[in-house]
């Protein structure tokens, strides 16, 4: 089984780009399990059809520590497994902690057991690693390859770089890997140029191009994955051609974060300095 | 040989603490909160933290000890302990029906950033505190600071229950800090032979070296009242007995109630005693009775008589902050030689003030905050002393280096008495003169060859 945790600055479209990605491995043949690792519970919403996922902290808020597998994960499109990890309302208690707490009641569960049959589990994790709790994801033993989702906007390539941090961190003492940059793009100028000169950079690769498509805002109104709402449009495609890469993906690396101005460089270099 | 493997070259530690000179907040949080008539302390975390601290107030006191938990479970620890905490006020008083419940938090619950404040009001607002019932809160984590730190803290929180008051009640408070209950009702007696009207908060007399008569009352008669600590912003003065554990409270009652404030050190030895006595003269308006002169008269007696046993004798001495500032004092006064003192609790202050104190040894002398036991011993193998005065810990450094041990500080968990027989005042001075005889006379007696083994001292 391989494991993924997706991660990128903040409102950059993981969540989304995630559900439709896994669509695509789905759609393969591929059996997933997703793992929403945001307080916020709303890392499934596409694959379920709307949020109808009752988060494993609530699942044991509720029941005490009782709790079964089928409990805390719900079938989902194309064969998925989805699971919300859930976690305090905002402003109270631990959210880090409550990561931390449900992926030790996962593995406890079985869920990632060779009996489940999984070919993938996909960490969907909050936009910044604030605390240990939101590094559980990458810790060893854990998800194994990291794509970081991003853009060519000043802010998103300086969330990316940080991420490289923690993950150079982890990378030193465990297995976790970085498997390349997912473009996600916002329409900047350049933008395909300077993300593959930034992965360059870091020494990975950046593994896919998702163009921007109105069809992706047409699909979450429905709360489906492009995929499942439009098979034939052409972002379906770019969903299938992300899927494929991943799926195909041989490069893993410890990646080498850039400095400050090295990036700012990189802005400079390819004519902008949005922010 | 149970501590052999300390070397006696020093090496310098950053990050390794060994053999601790402290412990958590909450211990000192729970001690000061029973020194409240009619309290139930509540520790806001996991049981496990409620049960350490009774068991060790437990073993020095030799009472039972009842304080509640809020029981963080996984859940607690991720949703945050707010409905754990309204559940348990609401159980408490229901089941228990004290006057009070003083909270205090634990480091859990301090790092997943429980707002004690907001929870206390929220228990208000829904009526969830009974009418005429209180609850106060401190924050109590306890990798800040130590045991003296918590103590602090929930004198403070006590001090805080002061309402605004229109004229003065003519009373004056005073703040033992943390000390013995017996000795807290020395200071009750001697503020009462000095003619002075106080409020002693906390008072821990009357609840931790209570009578057996057989029949169990979950709360002992002794402690200060709500209503008591509600009516200490009137008073006319604060004498706060110790900087570390006292003069927070008295500080908040000075600037928010206008309650003049003096910090004191803790009344141990002569001069301190002194002090303390002069500073209840002045702010009560009275004379110093005959009887507490005659007391002071008998201290000074026993030092000039035994004198030549105190001189120049060396000592090594662990404890609290306020502890050991006045009992290092009173060593220097009678010629003894304080050479390595070492308390766990921080504060470059402690250093600077035993320094001053030691100034005229004429020996070198160590001192450390924040400092562990661990070097106390190895200063000891360097420089070897001729007493050592410390808690109950004390006695395996005192075994490796045969030395004498007097027992005095917390906590005391292999000898009796503590609780009973004060060290403050001027009575306590001779207490402690007499212990500081007995174990060094005693080993003189066990050392003596024949020839020599003395009748009279």
């Amino acid at each position: 089984m391989r494991k993924v945790a997706i991660y990128g600055k903040g409102g950059i479209g993981k969540s989304t780009t995630t559900q439709n990605t896994v669509a695509g491995l789905a759609e393969m043949g591929r059996k997933v399990m997703v793992v929403g690792c945001d307080p916020k519970a709303d890392s499934t919403r596409l694959l379920l059809g709307g949020l109808a996922q009752k988060s494993v902290l609530d699942t044991l808020r509720e029941e005490g520590e009782d709790v079964e597998l089928d409990d805390i994960r719900k079938p989902g499109y194309g064969n998925t497994w989805c699971v919300e990890s859930g976690g305090p309302e905002p402003g109270v208690g631990c959210a880090g902690r409550g990561i931390i707490t449900s992926i030790n009641m996962l593995e406890s569960l079985g869920a990632y057991e060779a009996s489940e049959g999984l070919d993938y589990a996909f960490y969907d994790v909050l936009g910044d690693v604030v605390c240990g709790g939101f590094a559980m994801p990458i810790r060893d033993g854990k998800a194994e390859e990291i794509y970081i989702v991003c853009s060519g906007e000043m802010m998103a390539m300086y969330a990316a770089n940080n991420i490289c941090k923690g993950i150079m961190k982890f990378a030193q003492s465990g297995r976790v890997r970085l498997g390349g940059l997912i473009c996600n793009s916002r329409n900047v100028d350049n933008e395909k140029e300077m993300i593959v000169e930034l992965a360059k950079k870091i020494g990975t690769q950046m593994i896919y191009f998702v163009p921007r498509h109105n069809d992706v805002q047409r699909a979450e109104i429905n709360r489906k994955t492009v995929i499942e709402w439009n098979p034939e449009v052409s972002q379906a495609d770019e969903y299938r051609g992300l899927a494929k890469a991943i799926d195909q993906n041989t490069n893993f690396v410890i990646p080498r974060p850039l400095e400050m101005e090295e990036l700012e460089k990189l802005l400079m270099d390819y004519g902008l300095m949005e922010a | 040989m149970l501590l052999r493997h300390t070397p006696k070259e020093i090496s310098e530690r950053k990050a390794l603490m060994i053999n601790p000179a402290k412990t958590c907040q909450p211990i000192g949080a729970m001690y000061a909160a029973l020194g409240i008539h009619g309290c139930l302390p509540h520790s806001h975390g996991s049981q496990g933290c409620c049960a350490y601290h009774r068991s060790t107030l437990t073993r020095h006191y030799k009472e039972p000890i009842s304080a509640a938990t809020s029981s963080f479970t996984e859940g607690s620890s991720v949703f945050g302990g707010q409905a754990n905490l309204l559940q348990a006020i609401n159980t408490i008083f229901t089941v228990y029906d004290p006057e009070i419940i003083a909270i205090h938090t634990t480091c859990l619950s301090e790092t997943i950033g429980d707002d004690l404040p907001q929870i206390l009001k929220k228990s208000k607002d829904e009526a969830n505190t009974p009418e005429g019932k209180m609850v106060i809160g401190a924050p109590t984590p306890s990798y800040v600071g130590s045991h003296v730190t918590g103590f602090s803290n929930m004198v403070k929180a006590m001090a805080d229950m002061a309402v605004p008051a229109t004229k003065k009640n003519g009373k004056v408070n005073v703040i033992p800090g943390w000390v013995e209950p017996c000795d807290m009702e020395e200071i009750k007696r001697l503020a009462a032979m000095v003619g002075v009207d106080i409020t002693l908060f906390p008072d821990t007399s009357g609840v931790l070296n209570g009578p057996l008569s057989g029949e169990y009352t979950m709360f002992p008669k002794g402690g200060t009242t709500v209503a008591e600590l509600q009516g200490c912003g009137a008073a006319i003065g604060t004498l706060a007995l110790g900087e570390w554990c006292s003069a927070d409270a008295a500080r908040l009652l000075d600037t928010k109630h206008k309650v003049p404030c003096r910090v004191l050190d803790m009344p141990f030895g002569l001069k301190a005693t002194d002090r303390f006595i002069d500073a209840l003269r002045t702010v009560g308006g009275t004379s110093v009775p005959e009887e507490i002169s005659d007391e002071r008269g008998q201290l000074v007696d026993m030092i000039s008589d035994m004198h030549q046993y105190f001189y120049h004798k060396k000592v090594a001495l662990v404890g609290d902050p306020d502890q050991l500032i006045a009992m290092t004092e009173f060593l220097v006064s009678i010629d003894m030689c304080p050479i390595h003192i070492v308390t766990g609790t921080p504060g470059k202050k402690f250093e600077k003030r035993i320094k001053e104190i030691t100034k005229d040894v004429p020996f070198p002398v160590n001192v450390k905050a924040w400092g562990d036991m661990f070097l106390l011993h190895q200063w000891i193998k360097n420089e070897p002393v001729d007493l050592l005065i410390g808690n109950t810990y004390c006695k395996y450094i005192a075994r490796d280096e045969d030395l004498p041990l007097v027992r005095w500080g917390f906590p005391i968990l292999d000898r009796q008495g503590h609780q009973y027989f004060p060290t403050v005042g001027y009575k306590g001075g001779l207490r402690i003169l007499e212990k500081i005889l007995s174990a060094l006379l005693d080993r003189t007696d066990r050392d003596a060859p024949e020839e020599k083994f003395e009748l009279v001292f």
